[in-house]
């Protein structure tokens, strides 16, 4: 405290660094290679017995990315009506905020209860695999649903749809709704949403497509997933881009918010709006003609068939392997395909004809 | 009177800690047990690394609310550096160096330009975190090193490794706190900067050097953080600094400065821990769990002003410093 040259210390550990790096140390392909090398021993050896009868009194968790968030109340609802078909106990418990590793604390307590699956929707695929994988060491079975851990961390992947015909179809959606001709944009939720921008990336893939010559993607804005800064966007975009024909927006409250604008404005009907979101909040909409089509899957069906998926594994009926089948109640049969991942379906498109019919 | 004011909040937070545990282990499933309690002691270790040196920092009247974000722009300096393959043995360093920079920097905002520490540090909390996204983006890092990550969450017996490493430096601030001169004078300008200034403690350097060590401890909680996680990303520890301020004001520090004692911080930390998990093994609703953390901290903060009310009132010639 008393020295009078402080850059003394920073000077030695500046040395120190130098000092490591010449020596040599751990660095990123080292640890590439170490990883190949270890992959190829970890094979599973388990056998499964597609006949094994369902285990009564199951206790499953569902650990989705936040509670209290309608989207996961939804698909746990879906889990709770499941497990109470094949006799078992669903509980939902998590973070109430859904931050990279709120959900590590609740999978270590989850281990403690002794619970015989979780199903997980992670924040952070590979910040939660070190506590999954002493889960699966405790002899628990891992789902994930919704939104995938790193394989390492779970059993079987539940996924709502694939991420190319979730991107793709958005897209067509929308080119059928403006002619294929004009400027598009894309409302996200945030810049470092994965799934989000999975789904952009094949958006833009299929935009490269000749039918969409005429189509051009002018801009991805950002709405944080938050109904106010998603709103402002909108009015931000129309603002910008006068002539705008349509905007995707692949965020359930993305396009919530910009179809209150839209229904609002002088835009209401020219400026096409589609994306994913659910039936009973946009069901004015289509019926005031903000829009006219829009697409999600069913998270009541996602959330049962990842309850389904877990008691199968807690049975033993299926291990996680590639081409093992089991049953999911109303729902029929599923094959696991490759690295373990398990897909509901394709998404469903909502329009004016069939709104009425779903309540979620 | 202050220090009996202090020692009986202390033991007050020991007779809750004691109080929980107990309350925990004969009636809430799973608490009780080895790995149990190895897993909640390393949910505590990046709180409690921070809130060491934030003790010292709010003792000397000031305070630095960048922590988790300088946090987060040393993990991700650190994913930045390790995708360009440097070794991680010289990455750790350079993200002390990072953490130290911040603090110099929010050090030198305060102690040259004499502007409030609540303003500069709430500037670079945005500041910092901004950076750390320009330096990651959205990516998660996440192929680092079995050995190290390993170690992170490795432990002897119930006691982690990290929980370790947060004693021994607990060791260092409580004898640089309450054992040296240096220590003295961090009270003596928390109670009152002139008569500190008069009486020849060198006011600014040390405010400068505890704002460096906040930082460099903040980049210490990053590399575990980082490990623990097995993730390195420019959002982790969001909110983090929130959690580190309420485990020192638990612990009886004065939010005005110039009184409190690391052990009751460190009682502090290790009972929000607690109840925590306690709460959330027992399935406890988490806006239940909020809601007490959130009662224990305005208890906190409020009996000790109570006490200071109080003690204005009976003793009227003792003028309340300069409380902003």
């Amino acid at each position: 405290m008393t020295t009078r040259t402080p850059w003394r210390p920073t000077a030695l550990l500046a040395g120190l660094v130098l000092l490591t790096a010449a020596c040599g140390g751990t660095t990123k392909s080292d640890v590439a290679q170490q990883s190949s090398a270890s992959a190829t021993a970890a094979a599973s050896s388990a056998a499964a017995d597609p006949n094994a009868p369902v285990k009564q009194g199951l206790k499953i968790a569902f650990l989705p990315k936040q509670v209290n968030n309608p989207y996961f109340t939804i698909a746990d609802g879906g889990g709770a009506a499941a497990a109470k078909e094949f006799g078992g106990e669903a509980k939902e418990v998590g973070p109430s905020e859904a931050s990279a590793s709120s959900q590590v604390s609740y999978i270590n307590t989850l281990i403690q209860q002794k619970q015989d699956a979780i199903v997980i929707s992670a924040n952070d695929p590979n910040a939660v695999v070190p506590a999954l994988t002493r889960a699966r060491a405790a002899g628990i079975k891992v789902v994930s649903y919704d939104s995938d851990t790193a394989p390492a961390g779970r059993h079987v992947f539940v996924n709502q749809a694939g991420a190319e015909d979730l991107g793709r179809t958005e897209v067509q959606l929308l080119a059928e709704q403006i002619g294929h001709k004009g400027k598009i944009a894309v409302l996200s939720a945030t810049p470092n949403a994965t799934n989000q921008n999975t789904w952009i990336d094949f958006m833009k893939d299929e935009l490269k497509k000749p039918e969409y010559k005429d189509m051009e993607l002018v801009k991805v804005a950002y709405g944080n997933d938050e109904d106010q800064k998603s709103f402002t966007e909108t009015q931000g975009l129309l603002r910008s881009y006068p002539d705008l024909a349509g905007i995707i927006s692949p965020t359930t409250v993305g396009i919530a918010a910009a179809a209150r604008y839209l229904s609002d404005s002088p835009y209401k009907g020219k400026v096409k709006l589609t994306g994913l979101g659910t039936p009973n909040q946009l069901k004015k909409f289509v019926k005031d003609g903000t829009i006219e089509a829009f697409e999600l899957w069913n998270p009541a069906d996602l959330g049962y068939l990842a309850s389904y998926a877990a008691a199968a594994l807690a049975s033993g009926q299926i291990t996680g392997a590639e081409g093992e089948k089991f049953k999911a109640g109303k729902l029929g049969e599923y094959t696991i395909g490759a690295k373990g991942e398990v897909l509901l379906g394709k998404p469903t498109v909502f329009n004016k004809e069939n709104v009425d019919k779903f309540d979620f | 009177m202050r220090l009996d004011l202090a020692r009986r909040w202390e033991g007050l937070i020991l007779v809750l800690l004691v109080g929980v545990v107990v309350w925990a282990s004969l009636g809430v499933d799973g608490f009780a047990n080895g790995s149990n309690i190895s897993f909640l002691l390393l949910d505590t270790t990046e709180i409690a690394l921070m809130a060491l040196t934030m003790t010292l920092v709010i003792i000397a009247a000031e305070i630095d609310l960048s922590v988790a974000s300088t946090l987060g722009l040393s993990c991700a300096v650190l994913g930045r550096l390790w995708n360009a393959g440097l070794p991680i043995e010289a990455i750790m360093p350079i993200c002390l160096l990072v953490g130290a920079a911040c603090g110099a920097f929010n050090g030198l905002l305060v102690t040259r330009l004499g502007l409030p520490s609540l303003a500069v540090t709430i500037g670079t909390f945005a500041l910092f975190r901004g950076l750390a996204y320009v330096m990651l983006g959205d990516q998660a890092v996440a192929d680092l090193p079995p050995a190290y990550t390993g170690l992170a969450t490795a432990s002897f017996g119930p006691v982690p490794v990290a929980t370790a490493l947060v004693a021994v430096l607990a060791g260092v601030a409580a004898v640089v706190l309450h054992a040296t001169g240096t220590g003295r004078s961090i009270f003596a300008l928390g109670s009152n900067v002139e008569a500190a200034f008069f009486a020849g403690v060198r006011v600014k350097r040390i405010k400068l050097w505890l704002f460096v060590a906040s930082g460099v401890m903040a980049s210490l909680a990053s590399l575990v953080y980082t490990f623990r996680y097995a993730s390195a990303r420019a959002d982790n520890g969001v909110g983090l600094e929130l959690a580190v301020v309420a485990a020192v004001l638990l612990g009886g520090v004065s939010i005005f400065g110039g009184r409190g004692t690391l052990p009751g911080v460190l009682m502090a930390v290790l009972l929000l821990g607690v109840v925590r998990n306690a709460l959330i093994l027992a399935d406890v609703a988490n806006e239940v769990l909020n809601f007490v953390t959130g009662l224990l901290l305005v208890a906190s903060v409020l009996a000790p002003n109570v006490g200071a009310v109080w003690r204005r009132r009976t003793s009227p010639q003792v003028e309340g410093k300069s409380a902003s």
